[in-house]
């Protein structure tokens, strides 16, 4: 039992860092601009496939950096020459651009890569057991992402407190009209961020990609969780898209460890049985099988006890 | 609530005659009726059932986001949903031996797309915008999670087969040809597009185009901006309930895909490409993407790329849809400049199909050389065989697109021109 709680609590925390790496772009890239990036996942997938082709002619360690370069100019590009195009026909026609983005970089990768899962290899340098706790043995390279992903968190909070570009970024994220009546180049602050935002999904593409599958559907599977975040953090708050990351990531590594279902629980008396009956398809269901709606059961109920969100303090 | 006297006319309508109102009805009338008559090959008509299903579809979506501002991306719960709750009423009334005939089954469809549409708009309409749309993306996935769950209600992988000829007959129709289909979806078409355009002309409708528009005022002359949010919501997923009842008498099997991403997805692109501005927007867009989703995919195995392709370059450059970019053309009439402005458009057009020409070409190649690897580098574009792998085709089509596109840039910049002297001139006239 305390094997579990603890290994689900070290991958439960490990996910939940990684979704924050993708989140935190797609949070400040949304206060800032007002956009929900809908292809925030799709270049999280570009990094996964880029560090995978990488990888595979250079070696992991140098796709852990040239990836996410490659995918935060992508990113540039795309907010330059489409976004900026779209803005003038107001939020609708950005979040469908973005929208459409999503499309088309699906079937490139498909195009490139086909439908099925690609073999992103663990880096031998990583490919050993770190430490053995009550039998299991956990994997170096699950440390490594873990280090890796704390490692930016800690750089960005940096970089946002101290920093002047950190304080453009933070006042812009209240403020956006009167940053750039300050005289700052708003324009050029929105394509860095929405680079850096890029490239950070992009690494968290490139570490994901060797534990998790390498595939093109996994932009489509973690989009919609990405979105689940920042709404039930609430719109806008970095702070809020980490607790609610952190959160959803041990709610789900914790469901899928629990195979318990109704039917366990209420046993075998008189009246779980006439239950039976009537709940004939959720009877049997564990809550692992549940895991995957877990985070949209969990958005539905926020939004019916705190519309704001966890921290968000404006409404829309 | 909502009871306002809106229906004051603006000065300048008149008392219009009878076939000026009723004229395009009864031409939509007409042409339901005449169609599978001029189109009578078996893959017409049952292209035509579907375009008809996703017109329905559609339009529910755009009482959302073109009436109401309201940007879903999880309206195929509703379409999905209908369909499931048709499907299972046809199979217990084939049991029980329920006297209903199979006429009246899409209006089961449509009410629980309604209970449903009351239920989630509950939730989803407490916050409009960016949180709305997300909100609705995460009922989707919710819903669509749930379905794979929850086997013996959605059946699971296999979905909910049904038999549409085994409940009762009238007339004796038996639905078995796919044909006397048609007419049944026709006509539910042509009720459901009547009654959603009555709806457009109510003072509901108006005021659903006032929240769209401005929400803060709308509020302020007193109308519940939330409350006028979850009717509207209610209303498209009774409709979207409805095309979902069709599909699953259409089909005749409902699979939990019928409400999944990709569905909602498909409904956006349609509404969007058809224009959400103009009532008949999403009928003209649920017919092409229809169609290029039945025709496309048996010519290229890259389509769903185009398919993207069209959808961004719809919202980058004509963010009123086809529909819209239609009904700029009325100062042109009106002017009478046509015959000036129709040539400059020609002259963009062809340098515009050269460029296609070129880009697909460079598509068609790479997923030659990619996803057909295994049939060789051997490959033919516009019946010209070459081969795939050596550099020369692939100069021409880059070459064609450059200048394809560069032609097509100078000579749209014309044609604007064109555009809008005859802009000027209509509006000179109207003076």
């Amino acid at each position: 039992m305390l094997e579990i709680v603890f290994i689900s609590t070290l991958n439960g925390v490990l996910y939940g860092m990684l979704l924050f790496l993708m989140a935190s772009g797609l949070t400040v890239i949304f206060s800032m601009m007002g956009v929900l990036n809908f292809a925030h996942a799709s270049f999280y997938m570009l990094g996964a496939f880029f560090g995978f082709e990488i990888s595979r002619h250079v070696g992991f360690f140098p796709g852990l950096v040239i990836a996410p370069v490659l995918v935060g100019l992508i990113g540039m590009a795309v907010e330059r020459y489409g976004l900026r195009q779209v803005h003038r026909h107001g939020h609708v026609a950005e979040l469908l651009f973005t929208f459409g983005l999503t499309f088309i970089i699906q079937e490139v990768v498909q195009m490139v890569w086909g439908k099925l899962a690609v073999d992103y290899k663990v880096p031998p340098a990583l490919d050993f057991p770190a430490f053995t706790l009550f039998a299991t043995e956990y994997p170096a390279f699950k440390i490594f992402m873990l280090a890796i992903s704390i490692a930016i968190f800690a750089v960005l909070l940096l970089i946002v407190k101290r920093t002047r570009v950190g304080l453009v970024v933070q006042a812009a994220l209240s403020h956006p009209d009167m940053v750039g009546m300050l005289g700052h180049n708003v324009g050029r602050v929105f394509m860095l961020v929405f680079g850096v935002g890029a490239g950070l999904a992009a690494v968290a593409g490139v570490i994901a990609g060797p534990a998790l599958v390498t595939q093109a559907n996994m932009a489509a599977a973690l989009g919609p969780i990405l979105f689940v975040i920042v709404v039930v953090g609430g719109l806008g708050s970095l702070s809020g898209a980490f607790v609610a990351s952190l959160l959803i990531g041990l709610i789900q590594t914790f469901a899928v460890a629990v195979n318990v279902s109704l039917a366990d629980i209420l046993g075998d008396t008189q009246m779980a049985e006439t239950l039976s009956v009537w709940f004939s398809d959720i009877w049997s269901v564990t809550v692992a099988q549940i895991a995957p709606i877990l985070p949209y059961l969990l958005l539905v109920l926020i939004l019916i006890f705190r519309p704001r969100g966890l921290m968000g303090n404006r409404e829309s | 609530m909502i009871a306002s006297d809106t229906t004051s006319e603006l000065p300048s309508a008149r008392r219009r005659s009878f076939l000026a109102t009723y004229g395009v009805w009864i031409a939509l009338a007409v042409v339901l009726v005449a169609l599978p008559y001029v189109l009578n090959s078996g893959l017409a008509i049952s292209t035509m059932c579907l375009m008809g299903i996703m017109i329905i579809f559609s339009l529910s979506y755009n009482m959302l986001l073109g009436q109401t501002g309201l940007l879903s991306f999880g309206h195929a719960v509703f379409f999905g949903l209908g369909g499931f709750l048709t499907a299972h009423a046809m199979n217990i009334v084939r049991v029980t031996g329920a006297p209903l005939p199979l006429e009246v089954f899409p209006i089961i469809g449509g009410l629980t797309g309604l209970l449903f549409g009351v239920i989630f708009g509950a939730v989803a309409t407490r916050r409009a915008g960016t949180a709305f749309a997300m909100i609705t993306l995460g009922i989707g996935e919710l819903v669509a999670s749930s379905s794979l769950i929850l086997r013996s209600a959605f059946g699971g992988e296999e979905g909910i087969s049904v038999d549409r000829t085994r409940v009762l007959q009238m007339f004796g129709i038996s639905f078995g040809p796919q044909i006397q289909v048609y007419f049944l979806i026709a006509a539910w078409l042509f009720l459901s597009v009547a009654a959603m355009y009555a709806l457009t002309r109510t003072p509901f409708g108006r005021i659903c185009n006032a929240v769209r528009d401005n929400p803060v005022r709308a509020s302020f002359i007193g109308y519940n901006t939330t409350t006028v949010r979850f009717l509207s919501f209610s209303m498209a997923g009774l409709f979207a309930g409805v095309a979902g009842g069709l599909a699953a008498l259409n089909f005749e099997i409902v699979t939990s895909s019928a409400m999944g991403a990709a569905q909602s997805g498909t409904v956006v692109l349609m509404a969007y490409i058809g224009g959400v501005g103009n009532f008949a927007g999403p009928i003209i867009g649920a017919i092409l993407v229809t169609y290029l989703q039945v025709m496309l995919s048996d010519v290229t195995g890259a389509w769903q790329l185009y398919f993207g392709l069209l959808f961004i370059g719809i919202v980058m450059f004509v963010p009123d849809g086809i529909a819209g970019l239609v009904a700029r053309q009325q100062p042109v009439l009106v002017s009478g400049r046509l015959h000036k402005v129709l040539p400059r458009y020609l002259t963009a057009l062809l340098p515009g199909l050269l460029a296609l020409a070129g880009l697909s070409m460079l598509i068609e190649m790479t997923y030659q050389l990619t996803v057909n690897a295994p049939e060789g580098p051997a490959m033919s574009f516009l019946y010209v065989p070459f081969d795939a792998s050596s550099p020369l085709p692939w100069l021409i089509a880059a070459a064609m697109l450059a200048v394809g596109l560069w032609l097509f840039l100078k000579a749209g910049r014309l044609a604007l021109e064109a555009y809008g002297d005859a802009v000027e001139a209509a509006r000179g006239n109207v003076r």
